[in-house]
């Protein structure tokens, strides 16, 4: 009797089919699922290519041709997630004369998934960093940036989940100590908490309650540190479980290939940074498939 | 009506789920590399399209003149003070001194930056925003420091040991042909071990950039969230003429 009500309800059995459609577009998939996971950080405002005569990188980056290519990717791989790990702000008079709001546009239009903050995005202060919210399509992913007693109250969130093909993927962010680098009227009342304690709680959250195939972090720790004062993403890597990639920032760093660490239980760990300013680009790419073959077996192609 | 929706929403939601759950995805190959952006990949015509009236207005208004320099104006004209560092120390004191005496009622006594510091050279002809972005291109604040005795000290020895023409402005300094230290003045007087000193310099190197270590046995620091190429800009904009010129604020007697 409900059952034929229930069919009797032409919207209701539509939005069945609809959303039938949709469970089974996403989740039952056959053949081997590819992932492929592109990344900036730092790349601090600029948005045209270097000039000619510039000493360390002439005529490298530019936000159209990092446009063009993440389009012929995407086409590719429709599968395909964009994230920015923080220092958006600050680095070019575009920063100077219109806020950041260019910046936030342009990545909106490469259709970013979602970025997390770094200390510079702090430069016009919570309230300049608020003023060009609006004009980012995309998620600030904070786990260890307590905003709860400022402006920016319930606009970060600690993590998102993203559903492609049948894969969860799980992203979180993680943001460097502020006292000390920036000035404390920017950043007002935000806390900082632990990032080690803060990544292992968003990674079991993440890997076992989400029950996500991935867990990424998105980080503006730095890359490494000699004198070891501040935890880095290295650190990050070898003092926690379930993290499968970790997306870097803050220290500019221009690896040649993502490398690859143990984390605390000995599973492989990828740690990746595209150096700055847009001149690098991060290309991950994950194969999955059904065989049962345990996460820690796959191979590593870097 | 509504609970049989509500019935519908709960039985959808538990069928998608169940499918998802069955789903055991293992990853079995990574492969990760870095994408070089480079001058022979194409151009996204909407992304050019958008940035361009930014870009022009922006340059509109870089490009315009502020000032004009009837002569170059560069760091390497002199062995121990330089027109262009000069130039960059007097900016600071001149442009930082209202900021400061308004927050605490007292001024600078002097201001010492690093050589290394100054990215380009000011030529001859208009000068532009874009000139202090040139000069200055690192996003460096002017901060107060609070410094005494043996601090000051270390950081005139400092000076003379390296050789180099570190920018200052309100310090008159003299070293002899041994180049050992002969005496050093703060605006004029005789300096006194147990004053305090108002001392400006960046934030880079009052964290003991270049270093400059003794920038951080200071007793106080006061931030202005002054950048030192906005302090350029406002300096371009109130004179019509750009002069500098190699003085003696730090010289060798004999």
């Amino acid at each position: 009797m409900e059952r034929r009500s229930f069919l009797k309800h032409t919207g209701a059995t539509s939005a069945f089919i609809g959303l039938g459609g949709l469970g089974l577009s996403a989740c039952s998939g056959s053949g081997p699922k590819h992932l492929t996971i592109l990344h900036t950080n730092d790349v601090h405002s600029h948005i045209d290519p270097f000039p000619e005569d510039h000493s360390a990188f002439p005529r490298k980056g530019g936000i159209a041709r990092r446009a063009a290519l993440i389009e012929e990717i995407r086409r590719e791989n429709p599968n395909t997630l964009l994230f920015d790990a923080g220092d958006i702000f600050q680095g070019t008079p575009y920063f100077n004369f219109y806020g950041g709001e260019l910046e936030f546009k342009l990545m909106s239009m490469m259709r970013y998934d979602a970025a997390t903050i770094g200390n510079h995005d702090f430069d016009n202060g919570l309230e300049g960093f608020l003023a060009q919210l609006p004009h980012a399509g995309f998620p600030f992913l904070s786990a260890n940036y307590d905003f709860k007693d400022t402006i920016l109250d319930g606009l970060v969130e600690p993590y998102k989940l993203f559903q492609l093909d049948g894969l969860k993927v799980g992203v979180f962010g993680l943001g460097i100590m502020l006292k000390g680098i920036v000035n404390d009227a920017l950043y007002g009342e935000t806390r900082y908490l632990g990032p080690i304690e803060m990544a292992q709680e968003m990674s079991d959250i993440l890997k076992k309650e989400k029950q996500c195939h991935l867990v990424v972090c998105l980080s503006h720790l730095g890359y490494e540190y000699d004198r070891g004062e501040l935890p880095s993403d290295l650190d990050l890597a070898a003092a926690t479980r379930g993290i499968d990639l970790i997306i870097g920032g803050h220290t500019h760093t221009f690896l040649d290939r993502p490398v690859v660490r143990k984390n605390k239980d000995q599973q492989d760990v990828l740690v990746n940074q595209a150096g700055c300013y847009g001149v690098n680009m991060g290309r991950i790419d994950f194969y999955f498939d059904k065989t049962g073959i345990r996460a820690d077996g796959a191979t590593i192609n870097i | 009506m509504s609970l049989k929706i509500q019935h519908f929403v709960i039985f959808v939601t538990i069928v998608v789920c169940l499918s998802c759950r069955q789903e055991q995805q293992t990853v079995t190959s990574i492969t990760g590399k870095e994408l070089l952006i480079h001058e022979d990949l194409p151009a996204s015509d909407s992304i050019e399209a958008f940035v361009k009236p930014y870009r022009e207005h922006l340059n509109s208004v870089l490009d315009s003149a502020l000032a004009y320099a009837p002569r170059t104006i560069t760091r390497t004209d002199g062995e121990l003070n330089s027109s262009e560092g000069n130039l960059m120390a007097d900016i600071v004191m001149q442009e930082t001194n209202p900021i400061v005496i308004a927050r605490t009622g007292r001024e600078i006594d002097f201001v010492m930056l690093n050589h290394g510091g100054i990215r380009s050279l000011i030529s001859e002809g208009d000068v532009t925003a874009r000139t202090a972005y040139e000069v200055m291109p690192f996003e460096n604040t002017i901060v107060i420091l609070g410094m005494k005795g043996k601090a000051v000290r270390d950081l005139v020895e400092y000076l003379v040991k390296s050789g180099e023409p570190h920018p200052i402005s309100g310090l008159q300094v003299r070293i002899g042909k041994d180049r050992k230290l002969r005496s050093f003045q703060v605006q004029g007087m005789p300096f006194d071990e147990n004053k305090m000193y108002f001392v400006a310099t960046s934030d880079y190197l009052a964290k003991g950039g270049d270093y400059m270590d003794f920038f951080k046995s200071r007793d106080t620091l006061i931030n202005t969230g002054y950048y030192l190429r906005n302090a350029m800009i406002d300096h371009f904009k109130k004179v019509d003429t750009l002069r500098a010129s190699v003085d003696d604020r730090y010289i060798r007697i004999d």
